[in-house]
């Protein structure tokens, strides 16, 4: 690592806070199906659905805490895609710059924008409701969690974002992921599921992350489901920066 | 190799798959000096720069800039360079202002603020460098990339195609800038498949064909290659070009006649 590194990144993190903050649609755009998500769960099916526990928003919000990411990690593929077909990409490659700070830039960016989008779905769910006597050091518990989940998709993120041929191709690799909270604890309990879908809702990670936050939520004790979720993150973390580093570095050279 | 020789390549190769695109490349670039690489589309110039500027590997042969060797050592070529690439390489969602403080941010210059009003200044953006580059026109638009290219005083500057696209006005704007450049002690590379710019810019010419240098000299000693010049008397026509541009010339020193 380059010893302009810090330097690098900080320059180049200030180009995409821009590209943010001038196009704020992008956090609409993240955060308006997530929410409908919400709407639609809690005021359609949430008085059919049975989680033996007290409202159903308080219920819901982590899953669709985790959909918010899901989705808003889209745009880093698209941000990074958008560069590589731009030529601006070349530019910084053909400069005497840190190499990796290029990536990082859209990495950190990320964390921000998905920041802003998931404090925007939490202040709607207060407005429908949504109540917890979680004290200060659970809500960094649950901030925490939430930022190394983001932290781990978004270099999954990275990897379309370096290979995509078409900008639909960039994108469209979250769609999976939006919809893997629905076979998990997110909306409904997991024991009503039959067998085999259960053994996998059980053993995918949005189970584990989902009921680490809601234990942190209901200030309840969250056992060994926040071990086994911050496993996860950082295995998937580890895994796709790997992966995406691999790509860039064959990629530049 | 000689200290004069700012660019030195030799025996360049490079394979794209099945497709043999450079097949031995050999040419030198003297300090200061604008040197052309002419050639059809898919001559392979764009890889060549490529090459000169870090971003591909070479399979054979060897390359130099400013003394550093391409291949093994990249960083020191990119503190030797900047690259104008083919496309322009702006952020379309920053201003023209922004764009050139981030590349002096990059290259570590103190006031960049200063630095980019003084090119906004050189490159008549100064009116529209608080606007985003996404409002501007095509000539503009490579003004500004030009712009940033010059940021940090590099010694090599490769000029990938820099007219392609252009109005024939914007196309002046840019060969003088590119004047400029080489005037200030700048060693221009540029690539073109317009044989009028390498014509009126460059000090030497080279003609890659078919991934090859075919002919390499100064325009005179090109000329030299075709038969003698002979005299003939031709009643000498305003090209369409020289029409257009006393046409829409704010000026209007050469006004023409309504033929009407």
């Amino acid at each position: 690592m380059s010893t302009h590194f810090f330097g690098d990144t900080t320059a180049l993190l200030g180009r995409s806070l821009r590209h943010i903050s001038r196009s704020p649609d992008t956090i609409i755009t993240t955060t308006i199906m997530p929410i409908a998500f919400m709407l639609m769960f809690v005021y359609v099916f949430g008085g059919a659905i049975n989680t033996g526990s007290g409202s159903y928003v308080n219920y819901l919000l982590p899953g669709i805490l985790l959909i918010t990411i899901a989705s808003g990690i889209s745009y880093t593929a698209f941000r990074l895609f958008t560069d590589l077909k731009g030529g601006i990409f070349e530019r910084f490659q053909s400069m005497p710059i840190s190499r990796s700070s290029v990536l990082w830039a859209h990495v950190l960016t990320s964390l921000v924008a998905n920041l802003i989008s998931l404090v925007v779905v939490v202040l709607v769910a207060l407005l429908m409701g949504f109540r917890t006597p979680a004290g200060v050091a659970a809500w960094l518990g649950v901030a925490a969690i939430l930022l190394l989940f983001t932290l781990a998709l978004t270099w999954v993120a990275v990897i379309p974002g370096l290979t995509a041929k078409t900008v639909d191709g960039a994108s469209a690799f979250s769609y999976p992921l939006i919809f893997l909270p629905f076979v998990s604890s997110a909306f409904v309990p997991t024991d009503t599921m039959p067998g085999p879908l259960r053994l996998f809702a059980e053993n995918q990670p949005v189970t584990s992350i989902v009921n680490a936050i809601r234990a942190l939520f209901t200030q309840q004790p969250v056992g060994v489901d926040l071990w086994i979720a911050l496993a996860w993150c950082v295995a998937i973390l580890l895994a796709a920066y790997a992966f995406a580093m691999n790509i860039y570095r064959r990629k530049i050279s | 190799m000689t200290t004069q020789h700012v660019i030195h390549v030799k025996g360049l190769e490079k394979s794209y798959k099945e497709l043999r695109v450079l097949r031995g490349v050999d040419f030198s670039v003297v300090r200061g000096s604008i040197f052309a690489l002419l050639g059809s589309n898919g001559a392979g110039k764009t890889t060549a720069v490529k090459i000169l500027s870090t971003l591909l590997k070479p399979d054979a042969g060897s390359a130099a800039v400013n003394g550093f060797d391409v291949a093994t050592q990249p960083a020191d070529v990119r503190e030797s360079i900047s690259l104008t690439g083919q496309f322009a390489a702006v952020d379309e969602i920053l201003t023209g202002r922004e764009n050139l403080m981030l590349v002096a941010r990059l290259r570590r210059l103190k006031n960049p603020g200063e630095i980019a009003d003084d090119l906004l200044r050189r490159f008549s953006l100064t009116e529209a460098g608080a606007r985003r580059v996404a409002t501007y026109s095509g000539g503009m638009r490579r003004r500004l990339d030009i712009a940033m290219s010059l940021i940090g005083d590099p010694p090599v500057i490769f000029l990938d195609e820099p007219t392609t696209g252009l109005d024939p006005q914007a196309r002046i704007e840019v060969w003088q800038a590119v004047r400029e450049l080489a005037a200030n002690g700048t060693t221009v590379l540029l690539t073109t498949q317009y044989l009028d710019e390498a014509e009126q810019l460059a000090d030497r010419i080279a003609i890659l064909h078919q991934g090859r240098i075919i002919v390499n000299g100064t325009l005179e000693e090109l000329k030299q290659l075709l038969p003698p010049a002979k005299v003939e008397y031709i009643e000498k026509q305003p090209t369409l070009e020289e029409i257009f541009l006393s046409l829409v010339s704010d000026h209007g020193k050469h006004r023409v006649k309504d033929p009407r």
